[in-house]
């Protein structure tokens, strides 16, 4: 094969690929377009093109509240997650704490338990306590469950600081907490985005967490809301894609905004392991 | 370091554990405190209200005998091989197949990256309807003339599993991808050259160079994509809810429909466990094949 062919059956692999990732958005964009209630079959350009489906479904399953609700949980998550697991990996990578073996494996042991595991227990726990149906509540558990990933990407991205930077900053007297504020955030920002953006994505899309903690409809989050909406008008179909759509908006413009962190965040983050 | 310092020294690693103590007091309280409270429940009997009474072992031994709930662990075990093996395959193929790169990868990459990013709920809604009787899938086979083997395919009493599977297989494969294309970029072209120079071929340079030089990455794809087949409570409860007839049933959907539906605490816990013992055992099994052999 030539260079050039190779080059071009390349594109037609990738180019055939991406297809058949795109496919189904293809799909329901277009049935999402159709007339409302709309016997519609597989991909077809809709006669008379059809926007309402959109202010219908946001109506119909209340998305204005459902997602204010997962915006106010992923505001408090992400900040606090951020902090604790920065605080954590700083110390657990640099200043060389008491057990601090012990806890770095506590932590990443983490990494595979299911929520399954946790949540059955947690309901009555936070039952007990008066925090079901509570963004608090909702908000630490998230917190909790992303706390492994972050910490570990938080030690890791430190670990990998030249040990000189933290030296000559020592030797002039800083105390740790200087070191971390003055040294190392400045230069840590891209790691800190990058991980405030995975939990963003993880917060947003969770989903078992959320339908335990919060029978009360009204505190459900977007994903959430939009599967009980779809039980209800399962066979509007057009009606369902643009609810689908909806939900599936927010986070898709996100990942645009930030695909190399997204993109680097979960690979490496793995990699690293 | 002279004998005086030890004290201090203690002292200091004792003040660096604070910085520690506020994620690992979120994580104990709200993970590990409930995974263990979990794993204590599991031994009871328990409708969540009145008083709970000792189980023993009864509620494990349901987990595997009850027709309900045992079938529901092969059902996981099936998805590894749509979500981890078949993903895994088509990576590494199309990574021999495309080495060298091209120009405008960022923009296939931004594509093949986006199942990973969407929330699985919207995904199974999504695929709901391509199976669906007028869906796309059917449309498909009616257009290359196999119009005689379209059905609802969720709703087929053989191939739901297999259906809900391939929604894994097409959500996973460009996360395979991306991580093994970005894995073969970093191999030394030499490499490649050395295996030329020996006579060696497209499929010999990917045998002894290629493949070895990905194994981080094949590890790592494999525990991400596995501990996504054992833990797809979001997709199947709202493709398939567990339908037809217990054909599709996961772990997660029967943890949460006995816990939270039938208020059947004990034996709710006793498969979560179960399910978290069969992660284990997966992921590092996976380390193991994987590990580099002296």
């Amino acid at each position: 094969m030539t260079p050039r062919a190779a080059t071009t059956a390349r594109y037609l692999v990738l180019t055939l690929m991406a297809v058949a990732v795109l496919l189904p958005f293809v799909s329901i964009v277009l049935t999402a377009l159709q007339p409302s209630g709309a016997q519609v079959s597989g991909i077809s350009i809709p006669t008379t093109w059809t926007w309402s489906n959109f202010a219908d479904a946001w109506r119909a399953a209340d998305f204005g509240r459902l997602m204010l609700s997962g915006v106010l949980i992923a505001a408090g998550v992400v900040p606090l997650a951020l902090v604790l697991a920065a605080l954590a990996g700083y110390s657990l990578a640099t200043l060389n704490p008491l057990g601090g073996r012990a806890l770095s494996v506590a932590f990443v042991l983490g990494l595979t338990l299911p929520i399954e595991l946790v949540v059955v227990a947690l309901y009555f726990d936070l039952q007990q306590v008066g925090l079901t149906n509570s963004y608090a509540g909702a908000i630490l558990a998230e917190t909790a469950l992303f706390m492994p990933f972050g910490v570990y990407w938080m030690q890791n991205h430190f670990a990998s600081v030249p040990a000189e930077l933290l030296e000559a900053a020592r030797v002039d007297g800083a105390r740790s907490f200087t070191v971390l504020r003055r040294v190392l955030l400045p230069i840590s920002w891209p790691a800190i985005t990058t991980l405030g953006v995975l939990y963003f994505m993880w917060s947003w899309n969770q989903f078992l967490l959320i339908i335990v903690l919060m029978q009360d409809p009204g505190r459900r989050t977007a994903p959430t809301g939009l599967a009980f909406f779809v039980g209800q008008y399962s066979t509007n179909i057009p009606l369902v894609s643009a609810a689908s759509l909806l939900v599936i908006g927010p986070i898709v413009v996100v990942y645009l905004a930030f695909q190399r962190n997204f993109v680097n965040g979960l690979t490496q983050g793995a990699v690293k392991g | 370091m002279p004998d005086g310092n030890t004290t201090a020294r203690r002292v200091r690693r004792l003040t660096a554990l604070a910085y520690v103590a506020p994620a690992g007091l979120v994580y104990a309280g709200f993970a590990l405190w409930p995974a263990v409270h979990t794993a204590y429940l599991s031994f009871l009997h328990w409708d969540g209200i009145s008083a709970a009474t000792p189980a023993g072992l009864s509620n494990y031994r349901s987990v595997f005998t009850d027709p309900a709930i045992g079938p529901a662990l092969w059902h996981a075990i099936v998805l590894i091989v749509f979500f981890a093996v078949i993903p895994c395959a088509i990576g590494l193929l199309l990574t021999a197949l495309l080495q060298g790169g091209v120009r405008g990868m960022t923009g296939f990459r931004i594509v093949f990256f986006l199942p990973q990013v969407l929330p699985m709920v919207a995904v199974g809604i999504t695929w709901r309807w391509l199976y669906a009787d007028d869906g796309l899938v059917n449309q498909a086979l009616r257009a290359v003339g196999l119009g005689g083997i379209t059905r609802a395919w969720l709703g087929d009493y053989n191939f739901a599993l297999i259906a809900l599977g391939l929604i894994g297989t097409w959500a996973m494969s460009g996360l395979c991808m991306v991580l093994f294309l970005a894995g073969a970029q970093k191999i030394d072209i030499s490499l490649y050259e050395a295996v030329a120079l020996d006579g060696g071929g497209a499929v010999r340079r990917f045998f002894t160079v290629t493949l070895p030089a990905l194994r981080g990455e094949i590890t790592i794809a494999s525990v991400i994509t596995t501990i996504a087949a054992l833990a797809s409570f979001d997709l199947a409860f709202v493709t398939t809810n567990g339908g037809p007839v217990n054909r599709t049933t996961v772990p997660g959907l029967l943890v949460y429909r006995l816990a939270f539906n039938e208020s059947d605490i004990g034996r709710a816990a006793a498969l979560a466990v179960v399910l978290t013992i069969v992660v284990i055992v997966f992921v590092t099994a996976i380390r193991r094949l994987t590990r580099e052999r002296p």
